[in-house]
């Protein structure tokens, strides 16, 4: 799961109002973004510098670090976040995103050499015109794309971003690959000129740029683009030329991505400008490049139409299992940064229109789930599937009896009806005539009572095992009933469990009456009493 | 013989007042005797009485002059009864520290004149200091203003003596009766099981551990989820395979090849059988066009699908691969509506810590059938979860790649007064289910979440290691109570 650093204070500003971390981590459960952890500016680097607190005049601004989908490329900077934030929350309409309207001749072109088939065959470029940059959306600019390149990019394998200022270039401009030794420039952060292959050699050493060297080290060619002054503006998927380098001051960026995956590719584009046009003189609108391939065909980029798809009501209200009506829908949708207006008058289907920063939808399936998280996962009434209940006390009593076998213990199943004499007198207990169901019409005496403790049957069965070798271990789960006034008939079970051990030499009972010649041990007790 | 001293004693006598002096006149150790009355006492033989008595012993120094004599008196006879005696002189005729104090107990009782000459004030002095410290050793009781002023020149120093009193008690017998720690079946032939008196149960004392057999805590929770399980209707599925082609466990759930959670770093690849020996090839091309290009009302991924990567086999990376074997076996019966369940062993190529491990037991549960909603799905979640005890339940969006919607649940934890997650849950994508060949109104909804985190929480182990694997305590499997969850 990707997380995003965002300076809180930037973000709330953003967002239009100041929250408390509870109110703010409450927004995230609700929109499926997570709060992950909150420390400063001032942490961070010194966690980078291994250093200790020393009291210095780093900043100490708050940072959020916020867990995003893997599949909301859209929301890996501030302004993608704060974007899909107000809108969630109804205070801001979702962009329409244009290109700009001008004429195939005027605009920049991208020449594809064939050579570039055999290492990295795509490229796909963009421009934003009139753009303004201070810091904060400077470092944001330079952070979305290592993000992405960490993400979607898979480590810049799958795709990598250049940005250039434009004004330091002349189109057009053409992607080449040539043998290593003929590329020659002066590469971002450096001063003096490097041959490819030179800057190979020279990267090994560098932490942040050495584990990107093996996408093209073996290759004959390296991928490389030129404009048409053969100032080069890129290395891909390495490293920037230092000559086309923005800063704090430039007002028209050039974007260009090449790729082995030409759909990521667009993806990770629209991302770029989409979040950036925010910030350019006609907002939300982005300068196209025509970029033409070295079969003659040509594309032009970006790509920011709509993905159309038409989605029966039913389907959606079927599927979440809350009754909505088409107007209902539709404005749970906007919250969600997807277009939505009723198919036709009175029909139940609805049109779904997709924005660019809206690549992980797919199918109507990721649209009914936007409606749900925007409805309320937890206002959605649940619905219960038929299922059964177990006895507490029979499993428990089950439980039990195999805790009990497996201590050593045999279990017994014993008469649950006896004689007085062995339910009272045999036990040295009194009958006081107010404990046992008494049967009113036995056959003989071992059916006179019903057993209110379960030894009677115990210690007989002990009685009748003498040659059984000693030690005897034994032990039985069963109900015993004894007199109730609390219940209807007057008399209630309850479920007992007694546990025998006979041998040479223990207990403390006096059982002659049994006829059992050795001593023994028992306990008895109510497991009702557990539950 | 202390005992039937004293037994005997109170046989004919009220009572022993003190059992120092009890012990003195019948020639028997203190400390014996007080061992003797403890233990009488303990049995109820007699009844004894704490007595303390305060007196008074000579210091070593007490001692020196109870034997020779005070200082003041030695002083007072080295001086010659008529006339003088130098100072210098009668100093070297005493010991220095008898001098020393002489001198001034001598001159304080004004029995000598102190000066560079000394002589006698009086004829005749007693030894009285002597005399007290005589009386003393001898156990007598002086007056308290001697005893004052002994202590004060640190002759005696006081001492506490403990002893009892002692009558007649409840169980009183001239001769103490011999206790039966155990019943024989000597005793029980004898017969003198009728005049033998029994020592009382400690019930208390911890017995030895019986020699018995114990199962595993993880397994017992295992068991009792199961049974919650077979209660709401839930078949299991064979899950006795570990090895699985990423064709199964990926490809078949629409979770695209260039995916994080393919990496080396999270799944065990492997090396014999590196690769799966056979798949459905019709539903194979069905899994691969709908990743290429969609299909079924989907755009699909749009990359190119390599049946390399889908060959590779792996250790399962969740037991959602079995799930999806027997929905696609489920699929080419004439449909009828089925809840299946498993529990068991998934592996992760993750760094082990304290609560993860590279292998552990995974749950799942989901639910096939006609019309099913995310109401549903709340509703078995709620069903099941409060079987466990956990009956506050929020859920949350999140993703996975073969669900859609996705939920996170989580359940308030009274203890750590927190909302904590307690699993994943969704309804399967129909990316995944039509291609299998399922009717466009069969919807799965399924959950899962980890055996050992809710074992952990409900037997307060915090280290997975202490759980389960090879360095188990194995007290800890023996003293596991019994598992209930899911009874009340």
């Amino acid at each position: 799961m990707p997380t995003v650093s965002v300076a809180r204070d930037r973000l709330f500003a953003a967002l239009g109002r100041s929250y408390t971390q509870e109110e703010f981590e409450e927004l995230c459960f609700n929109f499926g973004i997570e709060l992950d952890d909150v420390t400063t500016e001032k942490a961070i680097i010194l966690k980078e510098r291994h250093l200790e607190d020393d009291n210095s005049s780093l900043d100490d601004e708050v940072i959020y670090k916020i867990e995003v989908p893997a599949n909301r490329y859209d929301l890996l900077c501030l302004e993608g976040l704060a974007q899909a934030l107000c809108i969630f929350n109804g205070h801001e309409k979702i962009p329409r995103y244009t290109v700009a309207n001008i004429s195939k001749e005027s605009m920049l072109k991208m020449q594809v050499k064939k050579e570039t088939s055999l290492i990295r065959p795509f490229v796909v470029c963009a421009v934003l015109r009139g753009i303004a940059f201070d810091e904060a959306r400077y470092n944001s600019f330079i952070d979305l794309q290592d993000k992405l390149h960490q993400n979607i990019c898979r480590k810049r394998t799958l795709v990598a971003i250049g940005t250039h200022d434009l004004d330091t270039l002349q189109g057009p401009f053409t992607y080449e690959a040539l043998p290593p030794p003929e590329i020659n420039f002066v590469p971002l952060k450096q001063v003096k000129h490097f041959r490819a292959d030179e800057l190979m050699e020279f990267y090994k050493s560098d932490l942040k740029l050495k584990k990107f060297l093996h996408i093209i080290e073996k290759s004959k060619v390296f991928p490389v683009i030129y404009d048409r002054n053969r100032t080069v503006l890129s290395l891909p998927p390495i490293i920037n030329g230092a000559h086309s380098a923005i800063t704090l001051k430039t007002k028209n960026v050039f974007i260009e991505c090449t790729a082995t995956d030409l759909t990521k590719a667009k993806i990770v584009l629209n991302t770029m400008v989409t979040t950036f046009s925010a910030y350019c003189e006609r907002k939300f609108e982005v300068e196209p490049v025509e970029v033409i391939s070295f079969d003659g065909n040509s594309s032009v980029y970006p790509d920011l139409s709509e993905y159309n798809m038409e989605v029966p009501l039913s389907y959606i209200t079927g599927s979440i299992g809350v009754p909505l009506e088409v107007d209902e829908v539709t404005s749970l949708l906007n919250r969600m940064q997807v277009h939505a207006e009723q198919a036709g008058l009175g029909g139940n289907n609805i049109n779904v229109s997709v924005p660019p920063t809206r690549s992980d939808i797919l199918h109507p399936c990721d649209v009914m789930e936007d409606v749900a998280i925007a409805y309320g996962y937890n206002n959605i009434p649940k619905r219960k599937l038929s299922s059964l209940k177990p006895l507490p006390l029979n499993q428990l009593s089950d439980l039990i009896r195999y805790e009990i076998a497996m201590n050593g213990f045999a279990e017994v199943l014993t008469w649950i009806l006896c004689s007085k004499k062995e339910n009272f007198e045999m036990l040295n207990r009194k009958d006081d005539k107010t404990t046992a169901v008494v049967i009113g019409n036995p056959r003989s005496s071992d059916f006179e009572v019903v057993r209110t403790s379960l030894m009677p049957g115990m210690l007989k069965t002990v009685g009748h095992n003498k040659d059984h070798p000693k030690p005897i271990k034994i032990f039985e789960v069963g109900d015993v009933v004894l007199l109730d006034e609390k219940k209807d008939v007057g008399a209630s079970n309850r479920r007992l469990l007694a546990a025998l051990y006979c041998g040479a030499n223990s207990g403390f009972e006096v059982l002659n009456n049994f006829d059992i010649p050795d001593p023994c041990t028992f306990l008895e007790l109510d497991i009702e009493n557990f539950l | 013989m202390a005992e039937d001293a004293i037994l005997g004693y109170l046989a004919s006598h009220e009572e022993i007042p003190d059992s120092g002096k009890f012990a003195s006149q019948h020639g028997l150790q203190q400390n014996d005797v007080v061992n003797v009355i403890k233990s009488l006492h303990g049995f109820r033989y007699i009844d004894a009485q704490d007595i303390k008595r305060e007196s008074w012993m000579l210091t070593d120094e007490g001692k020196k002059y109870a034997a020779e004599g005070s200082p003041e008196v030695q002083l007072f006879l080295a001086v010659p009864p008529e006339g003088f005696i130098a100072k210098d002189e009668l100093q070297k005729k005493l010991d220095p520290s008898v001098f020393k104090i002489g001198c001034s107990q001598a001159g304080k009782n004004k029995w000598v004149d102190m000066g560079k000459q000394v002589s006698r004030k009086v004829q005749h002095v007693e030894d009285k200091v002597k005399d007290l410290l005589v009386r003393i050793q001898d156990g007598q009781t002086i007056d308290k203003d001697d005893i004052n002023s002994l202590k004060a020149r640190k002759l005696i120093v006081a001492q506490t003596w403990k002893g009892y009193s002692v009558r007649k008690g409840p169980n009183y017998a001239s001769k103490r009766k011999k206790v039966a720690t155990d019943l024989t079946r000597e005793n029980l032939q004898r017969g003198d099981w009728k005049e033998l008196e029994f020592k009382e149960y400690n019930f208390n004392a911890k017995g030895p551990l019986a020699d018995a057999g114990h199962l595993h805590p993880l397994l017992k929770v295992k068991q009792q989820l199961k049974n919650i399980f077979l209660q709401m209707g839930f078949e299991e599925m064979p899950t006795n395979n570990f090895v699985e082609s990423s064709f199964w466990n990926f490809d078949a759930l629409f979770q695209p090849q260039q995916h994080p959670a393919r990496d080396s770093h999270d799944t065990f690849f492997l090396e014999a059988p590196s690769t799966t020996r056979q798949l459905p090839e019709d539903y194979v091309e069905l899994v691969k066009r709908v990743h290429e290009s969609g299909g079924y009302g989907s755009r699909g991924y749009m990359y190119d699908w390599k049946r390399e990567e889908a060959n590779k086999n792996l250790l399962r990376t969740h037991t959602t691969a079995v799930s999806t074997r027997m929905l696609y076996a489920l699929a080419k019966q004439p449909f009828a509506p089925k809840r299946y369940f498993s529990i068991d062993r998934v592996f992760r190529n993750e760094s082990v810590d304290r609560t993860h491990l590279a292998e552990f037991h995974q749950i799942e549960g989901l639910v096939c059938d006609r019309g099913l909603t995310l109401g549903d799905l709340i509703g078995v979640l709620n069903d099941f979860f409060s079987r466990l005890g956990m009956s506050k339940l929020r859920f949350k969006p999140a993703y996975n790649p073969y669900t859609e919607p996705s939920m996170e649940i989580f359940s308030y934890h009274e203890g750590l007064k927190k909302w904590v997650e307690i699993g994943n849950s969704g309804m399967f994508r129909p990316e995944m289910l039509l291609p299998m060949g399922f009717p466009e109104d069969v919807r799965v909804i399924a959950w899962g979440l980890s055996l050992e985190r809710p074992t952990m929480i409900l037997y307060g182990i915090d280290n997975i290691r202490d759980l389960f694997g090879h360095k188990v305590d194995l007290s800890l499997i023996k003293r596991n109570p019994i598992c209930r969850l899911g009874i009340d």
